[in-house]
């Protein structure tokens, strides 16, 4: 029966459970040595490693955001210099949201879509490992930039003409502007892959309202990438070019206009703060079903907020700029759309208090951080509310007021859910539980310090001290918040450490997990912890919303795939039928290869425009390689 | 967990056209995300032409005829292109060849083309920030040209070698449809830098 007509190539039907997963780990598996790690395209082991770089960049930039605390938390230190605090905090606010923010969200959507939507792996596998090497090379730049003291100093919105060759005539900002296109390039392949993972690798029968609420959520994130990004490397580009070869979009006295990288960047900055936000919504749904024990309260409500929220957000830019002196009605339609953006977060803030009032809720660590999450959330969106309207604005605009709202919204709104996903899905990943004891340790330590840390510059910010400013004289008042602010600072970042030791502690010394220790719901937790290579032995079939509580007694599963190369389901957009069995990316050098040539071409450009046109043939090369079908299985027959 | 098998889905092809494959939906998601590379860039383009009254800026207008000459030539390649797309829909291998043939014939001859037209623009990327947002846009194009040029050669050799496996036909009709995208793309762009100027 499993010799069709077309070819007698081998089925997983006639194999029974043992055989097919022994066979289908040895299809999927990613070679053995240090040639195969660089040729992996499995979507987990690529996902851990973004994980963990993304990580690695939030402990940088929050070594730098110690040092920033440490030279505020007196009067008139000496212990930075004025330059080296430009240089600080543009690397942590660069490094905050291009090297962390953004990329550990996609980095979570790359291990765990896959999974949730009950595929073998993500769309376009090669291109997935493509985008992490330039996501590395692009930070690894920046980096080695910063500690040969070529790093930005501009502010990690580079404003010109500040940023300019006539104010900055080093390479500080070109490093910035070519790290800018390193991280995009990576963020847009993954935004593509999770798109096309979502449309077309869906488990037959998970229906567009069957769709976990996280995936949900990176589908929304995906698109906002696609649209926003484009702009900050229009952006960018231009203003690199200015730069190197003397083009002229922001030079006022030929025809250009500063004002225009203001409405580039913030096309984009705005949206980017949603980019980050709204994966931690769908964190904070999925931790919070699992916790409560009931699915979430207001499904359609809470994807029809995403989707609004994601419209929305492309509305509002101007509102970064009320001081520049813009027209008056502009401003007008401006506050009014910034403050109507806070009506679908206030929708799903309520649809998760309603889950939680329902449900039978077990406050485990990871329901921690998402009720830290929501109180901070709340408090950031109020002053959000606060700055969208103008004359608060011209009062608070550039002082420290701003800083507590955006670390508020930022910080509250997705490092809080982060640190609740790794307490819920390490598991998942590393086959082993956290420590629950040090997770509230964790929880408490950065709950109260955060607050300590960020709450008082609400108050300096009123009382009159502007942001960027690398230190402040005795009588202005400022010291005993500024003082409060850096120790919890250091409580915050204390946190950060307990959550390392927990970490490592716990790969060793952890309580196996099991396939799912959470009881939760949706396909992930359908197979092993950590799961296998080809991640499912037999692609389950989707018949409710939360497939694992409503079929807890057998999954129903589908047959029929190849068991000897590997192949992937394709599904149709809505209904997800069965439609099609493509072949899925062997592994292979040529991602890393071409990530190569491309950081030779990218970082060259900087010093010489030969470089594009020595740089591109390695590039072509390199692509050419890429895509020659040599080594598929099919290709061999 | 225990597991009950439900379907069987050993009778589905092993690739298809269109929407019903995933690279066609990759081609989609580049296409969208550069579509608003483009749209970004047009919009730079007339916030700086609104806040200059003299424009363009201390130049002529380019000249007209190698983007004109462009405009038809990628109009008519639409018949090639959509005679390959065709033969690949019908697995013809033959016209499918001479398809990818022409096709990358017509792409180096629009490369060539774009040299004429860089040229003739009148004003140099340095002249004025006129000069620097239409290199621009013509370079963002000029990349896309010649990236899809080199795939339709790649794709050209590649179907003439052992690799011409059925669903290769599928990548054929995603290089078509890609090319409509270069096409389409450059309509508005034509009426922009060409005509835009001239008002
Ligand atoms: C460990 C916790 C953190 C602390 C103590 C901290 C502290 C600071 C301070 C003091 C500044 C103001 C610098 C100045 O204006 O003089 C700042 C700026 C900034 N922070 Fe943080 N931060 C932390 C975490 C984060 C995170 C997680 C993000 C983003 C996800 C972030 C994003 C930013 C950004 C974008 C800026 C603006 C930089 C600029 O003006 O160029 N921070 N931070
Ligand atoms: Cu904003």
């Amino acid at each position: 029966m499993s010799v069709t007509a077309e070819s007698n190539e081998l089925r997983d039907d006639v194999l029974n459970g043992l055989q097919l997963s022994g066979q289908l780990e040895r299809v999927w598996r990613t070679p053995s040595g240090l040639v195969g790690a660089l040729m992996s395209v499995d979507h987990k082991i690529v996902g851990r490693r973004y994980i963990l770089t993304a990580f690695a960049f939030l402990l940088l930039g929050g070594i730098l955001a110690m040092l920033m605390r440490v030279q505020l938390a007196g009067p008139e230190q000496t212990f930075l210099s004025a330059d080296k605090y430009n240089q600080i905090f543009t690397m942590h606010g660069s490094t905050m949201m291009f090297l962390f923010a953004v990329p550990v969200m996609e980095a979570f959507a790359v291990y765990l879509v896959p999974l949730m939507v009950g595929t073998r792996n993500i769309a376009f596998p090669r291109l997935n490992a493509f985008s992490y090497w330039m996501f590395l090379f692009g930070g690894c730049f920046l980096w080695i930039s910063f500690l040969f003291n070529v790093g930005p100093d501009v502010g990690w919105f580079s404003y010109v003409p500040l940023s300019s060759l006539q104010f900055t005539p080093t390479k500080r900002a070109d490093v910035w502007a070519q790290m800018i296109t390193f991280t995009e390039v990576a963020a847009l392949a993954v935004a593509v892959e999770i798109v096309v993972t979502v449309f077309k690798l869906r488990a037959p029968g998970m229906t567009l309202d069957r769709i976990p609420l996280f995936v949900w959520a990176m589908l929304v994130t995906s698109f906002l990438v696609m649209f926003a990004m484009p702009s900050i490397m229009v952006a960018s580009t231009s203003l690199i070019l200015d730069r190197l070869v003397n083009t002229r979009f922001y030079d006022a006295s030929s025809g250009g206009h500063p004002l225009l990288w203001q409405h580039l960047f913030w096309f984009f900055g705005h949206p980017e703060v949603y980019i980050i936000f709204i994966p931690g919504t769908g964190m904070a749904s999925t931790i919070l079903a699992t916790f409560a024990r009931r699915p979430v309260i207001g499904y359609p409500v809470v994807i029809l907020s995403l989707i609004g929220t994601g419209f929305l957000s492309f509305g509002l830019w101007v509102h970064h700029m009320f001081v520049t002196g813009l027209p008056q009605l502009g401003a007008g339609l401006f506050t009014a759309s910034s403050m109507l953006i806070a009506v679908p977060s206030g929708l799903q803030i309520f649809c998760w208090l309603a889950t939680l009032w329902d449900g039978r809720p077990v406050y485990r660590t990871p329901l921690l951080f998402v009720i830290g999450f929501i109180v901070i959330f709340v408090i950031g969106g109020l002053s959000g509310v606060m700055v969208a309207s103008v004359p608060i604005d011209t009062q608070v605009h550039d002082t420290y007021f701003v800083v507590a709202h955006f670390h508020y919204v930022l910080i509250g709104g997705a490092v809080f859910p982060l640190i609740g996903a790794v307490y819920y899905w390490f598991p998942k990943i590393a086959g082993r539980m956290l420590s629950e004891r040090l997770g509230r340790w964790n929880f408490w330590l950065a709950f109260i310090g955060f607050n300590v840390a960020f709450f008082p510059m609400h108050f300096l910010g009123l009382i009159g001290m502007p942001r960027r400013v690398y230190t402040y004289t005795a009588d202005m008042d400022w010291a005993h918040l500024n003082l409060l602010s850096s120790i919890g600072a250091f409580v915050f970042a204390l946190s950060f450490a307990l959550l390392l030791v927990n970490v490592v502690y716990s790969l060793r010394k952890g309580a196996l997990a099991g396939d799912n220790p959470w009881n939760g719901s949706t396909l992930e937790w359908a197979t092993s912890s950590p799961p296998p290579p080809q991640n499912f032995d037999r692609i389950p079939v989707v018949k409710h919303r939360d497939p694992l509580w409503a079929d807890s007694e057998s999954l129903p599963v589908i047959a029929g795939l190849s068991a000897e190369r590997r192949e992937v389901l394709l599904t149709s957009l809505a209904e997800a039928e069965p439609q099609t069995r493509e072949a899925s990316s062997e592994p292979s050098i040529w991602p890393l290869l071409t990530a190569i040539a491309t950081t030779v071409f990218f970082i060259g450009s900087i010093f010489t425009p030969w470089a594009v046109l020595w740089g591109t043939p390695p590039m072509a090369v390199t692509l050419i390689g890429w895509f020659w079908p040599s080594g598929s299985k099919e290709d061999e027959e | 967990m225990r597991q009950t098998i439900v379907r069987n889905v050993a009778e589905l092809p092993t690739y298809g056209y269109g929407p019903r494959s995933g690279p066609w939906w990759g081609a989609m998601g580049f296409m969208a995300l550069e579509g608003m590379g483009f749209a970004i860039a047009v919009g730079t383009y007339l916030y700086l032409y609104a806040i200059d009254p003299n424009w363009p800026i201390g130049a002529a207008p380019p000249d007209l005829w190698p983007g004109t000459t462009e405009a038809v030539v990628y109009l008519l390649s639409i018949i090639p292109n959509e005679i390959t797309n065709r033969a690949a829909y019908r697995q013809d291998l033959a016209k499918v060849r001479t398809g990818l043939v022409v096709m990358s014939l017509i792409g180096i001859a629009l490369l060539v083309l774009r040299g004429f037209e860089f040229a003739h623009l009148n004003t140099r990327w340095d002249n004025s920030a006129y000069g620097s947002i239409v290199w621009l846009i013509l370079g963002l194009h000029t990349t896309h040209l010649a990236t899809d040029v080199g795939d339709t050669v790649v794709l050209a050799v590649l179907m003439f070698t052992r690799h011409a496996k059925p669903r290769r036909f599928s990548d054929v009709t995603d290089n078509v449809f890609y090319w409509n995208f270069v096409v389409l793309a450059w309509l508005p762009l034509y009426a922009l830098l060409d005509w835009v100027p001239r008002l």
